[in-house]
């Protein structure tokens, strides 16, 4: 049993005992088309926060906490409409149940730079109504309007003597009372709590031990499950030999489940040596021939004829036909990896009418769904615990529920609660990777040297193609794989931008920053070299085509001015500059690099800018840029997966390198502070920083890089 | 039967010797504040102490510890109150946290071993822990945080 799950039962036998504590429900606006997809929600009364007798505000939060803080951030927004003692606030991982579904996406999952700006006012009038129902039950008790009462850091003070109550005193009497249907939210200035850097209410735990991620849940009588899956995507069990692995000590059962053969054991240890010790024989399907190699030279082939058109200003075809000086450039980026450092897991307790799950997921309306179909029971039979994330970056939400759905097929078959663990060698060669891309792209420069025409192929795998969410493909173009390419921000006359999808067998998903993840090294980079064909600053000539974009004009002058832009370096180092809007929110970077006699490429320094609009937590937020900046530049220097004979070539750590403290830059961060409408901050950090690098390697030795990872060897 | 001391605690566990001792921590001991992150000792999730010294139990076979101490993050104070601790606390070090334990115990070593390290030696002695949170910049500051908590109270 996870100590989650003891004190949440723990929690409701001592509040019921004690006569009840307060709380709050509200129904959130329904309606959107993925909410429809869903079953009816049964009427169930949904509480995001709870006053308990003993003082305690527990926030229930619907997102799932994978780092980037958002059990801290949205109790910060309740908490502060509340007036709440901040020193009492707690935090809970909601259930699954429509009523946490995400406000704009109709489901219940975390993705997208979304959280904080989603529930900015879901949280607030949560918050609030708390409050206002507080607020009345002392007023009654002290027979004296509600307006003439005052709240401050969990108490409710009347203007009459000695008339001032905690809220943990009024809970039981709050409780019996109706919550308004409207409430008034604060005028921003009297926030309390909102815009300041408060520590993280999930920093304790997370020191000494006692955090539990899904790896760590254990329950009474649990089996452990390590699972041989297919060496080929898409290959199946022709058949199979457990002989083997079942005369382990420890082993139970070997048994064949949808995505392989499945050792069900006492333990890791012995699962991943019976594992090993199977003999499968695989029909390897369509995929046995596929090569990295061979995808290149396809979609090379693509590059060259017409695809759909994202974006047309102008006529850049006529345009590059022109006089002006042209330029042309490919850019490739490969498969990546999440790796996220606690690799997937998922513990199924399966019972006849029931079904719970323990897991790390951002995606609990898929998962359930994906449990109830497999094991048979009504959805609302499945209940998901969801535990701390180590690590998600989007491979947490899978729509097609992999790793969940995977587990409750070995829970069929274990007959017992089953945790199945992947290997890191299984994490990393189980599929849904950021999509391999080949960019190709031409520019020309008008008779001035200023950029007059931009034409960009975009050629690769949709994300959501195949998934439920195909839905949000238009005229044939996902805009999650034209996304910070379509939306080019700067005023050159001709653009056009096209897409070639593709489709082949490797699993494909969001990666955090998904389709600005290639799409900014490309843009950044591309219109560096524009830049340099002009004979132009590559700060001043973005500021000058950004005239109508004010808030990435911003954050670029932001990181010119705190790197010393145009300042003398030391010799052999150079800066590069990035500027780019993701995620509702806007960044930009210059980094200062050199590159050795061997090759070697090293950072020294990032300076970071971000306009996320109005924040919530600005520590919160330059710890995000700081990790992003380091998560954008692992990929810009070092990681791809490739493959041959459909076989994944990479692994572990040791061919699939992270960047480790040694190699981390001094990394500034500016936060821009402004009222504007709150954006997303998760992933805004990750796009500038591998173009910012790029770019940095052609300053400091004239060559540009196209290709990630970068290799100097293959820079021209 | 292997025995061991685990954070001051006699054990006497009876599994595979050649099981590495992360999984016994883990499964037998249910401490799972040390993690499994790569099963390689390439990215020290899995970091504990034998005898004080810094080792990735994902390599370590159970049979390598036996008649010696183990440390785990459950182990390294009982509140908190480890100046590691302490400083990771202060200066908010952990994102998705995943990794932290094996950072705090290599960095109790390299604290023992150099109560004032410089950058170079936080380099050298960090470098087998991977952060993918990309909290590198602070738990370089925490270190030295953490060195100058314990120079306050070596001074007292």
């Amino acid at each position: 049993m996870s100590p989650t799950a003891i004190e949440r039962r723990e929690f409701l036998k001592v509040t019921m005992g004690a006569g009840g504590g307060l709380l709050i429900g509200f129904y959130l606006p329904v309606g959107n088309e993925a909410q429809a997809a869903m079953p009816a929600a049964v009427f169930a009364p949904n509480a995001f926060v709870r006053i308990a007798p003993d003082e305690t505000v527990t926030v229930v939060v619907n997102h799932s906490e994978m780092g980037q803080g958002v059990y801290t951030s949205l109790p910060m927004l309740l908490a502060d409409e509340l007036d709440a003692d901040w020193t009492k606030v707690r935090f809970e991982p909601a259930p699954v149940d429509p009523v946490y579904n995400h406000p704009v996406y109709g489901v219940q999952m975390t993705g997208g730079s979304t959280s904080t700006w989603s529930g900015f006012e879901q949280f607030r009038k949560a918050g609030a109504v708390a409050r206002a129902v507080l607020v009345a039950a002392a007023a009654q008790q002290w027979n004296v309007e509600a307006e003439k009462c005052r709240t401050e850091k969990g108490f409710v003070i009347g203007q009459g003597a000695g008339q001032r109550v905690s809220y943990g005193a009024l809970a039981t009497k709050a409780a019996l009372l109706k919550p308004p249907e409207q409430v008034a939210l604060k005028d921003p200035k009297d926030f309390q709590l909102i815009g300041k850097p408060l520590k993280r209410l999930d920093t304790r735990e997370k020191t000494n031990g006692k955090a539990v991620f899904g790896l760590d849940v254990n329950l009474p009588g649990m089996l452990v499950a390590v699972v041989a899956r297919p060496p080929v995507f898409g290959a199946k069990v022709k058949t199979f030999d457990g002989a083997k692995a079942s005369a382990i000590t420890g082993v139970r059962k070997v048994v064949e489940v949808p995505s392989g053969v499945a050792v069900i054991a006492d333990g890791f240890w012995a699962a991943k040596r019976g594992r090993d010790a199977l003999q499968i024989e695989w029909d390897e399907g369509a995929m046995a021939d596929f090569s990295s190699r061979s995808q290149r030279e396809q979609y090379a082939a693509l590059a060259r004829q017409d695809g759909l058109q994202a974006r047309k200003e102008g006529d850049a075809a006529s345009a590059l036909a022109g006089a002006g000086k042209k330029i042309e450039a490919v850019y490739e980026v490969p498969y990546l990896s999440h790796a996220m450092m606690e690799p997937l897991n998922c513990v199924v307790d399966l019972r006849a009418d029931s079904c719970e799950i323990w897991t790390g997921t951002q995606f609990q309306t898929g998962d359930r769904m994906a449990a109830a179909q497999i094991s048979g029971l009504k959805p609302e039979q499945v209940q998901i615990h969801t535990t701390l994330l180590g690590g998600g970056f989007g491979r947490r939400a899978n729509p097609n529920a992999d790793f969940v759905g995977e587990a409750v097929h070995v829970a069929k078959a274990a007959g017992k609660p089953v945790k199945v663990i992947w290997t890191r060698e299984d994490d990393m060669r189980g599929g849904y990777y950021r999509p391999a891309y080949y960019h190709a792209l031409a520019g020309c420069l008008d008779a001035n040297g200023a950029p007059l025409a931009w034409s960009h192929h975009i050629v690769g795998q949709s994300i959501i193609e195949g998934t439920p969410f195909a839905m949000m493909i238009k005229n044939g173009i996902d805009e999650t794989s034209v996304e910070g390419a379509s939306d080019l921000p700067y005023a050159i006359p001709n653009i056009s931008v096209q897409y070639h999808p593709t489709k082949n067998g490797v699993p494909v998903l969001w990666w955090r920053s998904v389709g600005h993840s290639h799409n900014a090294f490309v843009k950044e980079s591309f219109f560096d070299e524009l830049c340099a064909a002009g004979g132009k600053d590559p700060y001043q000539t973005r500021r000058a085509l950004l005239a109508n974009h004010p808030r990435e004009r911003g954050v670029l002058d932001i990181v010119a001015e705190k790197s010393g832009w145009g300042k003398p370096l030391p010799a052999g180092r150079g800066r590069g500059i990035a500027v780019h809007a993701s995620f509702e929110s806007f960044a930009a970077h210059v980094a200062e690099v050199s590159v050795d006699e061997n090759g070697k490429v090293r950072v020294h320094r990032v300076v970071c800018a971000v306009d996320c609009g109005r924040y919530v937590n600005p520590g919160i937020i330059e710890a995000q840029i700081e990790g992003a900046a380091i998560f954008g530049i692992t990929a810009a220097l070092f990681d791809e997966l490739t493959f041959d004979k459909g076989r994944l070539q990479q692994s572990n750590f040791h061919d699939y390198p992270m960047l480790r403290i040694n190699e981390t830059p001094e990394i500034e961060v500016h936060v821009v502070r402004n009222e504007e409408k709150p954006g997303g901050i998760g992933e805004p950090g990750v796009p500038c920083a591998a173009p910012a690098v790029g770019n940095a390697i052609f300053a400091a030795t004239g060559k540009r890089v196209r290709k990630l990872p970068m290799r100097m060897a293959e820079a021209v | 039967m292997i025995s061991f001391r685990v954070n001051g605690k006699a054990v006497n566990l009876e599994v595979d010797p050649a099981m590495p001792l992360l999984w016994a921590l883990r499964e037998n001991l249910q401490l799972t504040g040390t993690k499994y992150g790569c099963g390689m000792a390439q990215c020290g999730a899995c970091t504990v102490h034998i005898d004080g010294e810094a080792v990735r139990s994902c390599v370590a076979p159970v049979s390598r510890v036996a008649g010696r101490e183990v440390t785990t993050i459950e182990g390294i104070s009982p509140d908190l109150t480890h100046p590691l601790q302490r400083a990771w606390i202060e200066l908010d070090v952990p994102q998705c946290g995943y990794c932290q334990s094996g950072q705090i115990m290599s960095a109790a070593v390299l604290l023992r071993e150099k109560p004032h390290p410089t950058d170079e030696e936080i380099d050298e002695a960090m470098t087998g822990n991977i952060c993918r949170c990309g909290t590198y910049p602070r738990i370089r500051r925490a270190i030295h945080r953490a060195a100058d908590m314990m120079a306050e109270r070596g001074a007292k």
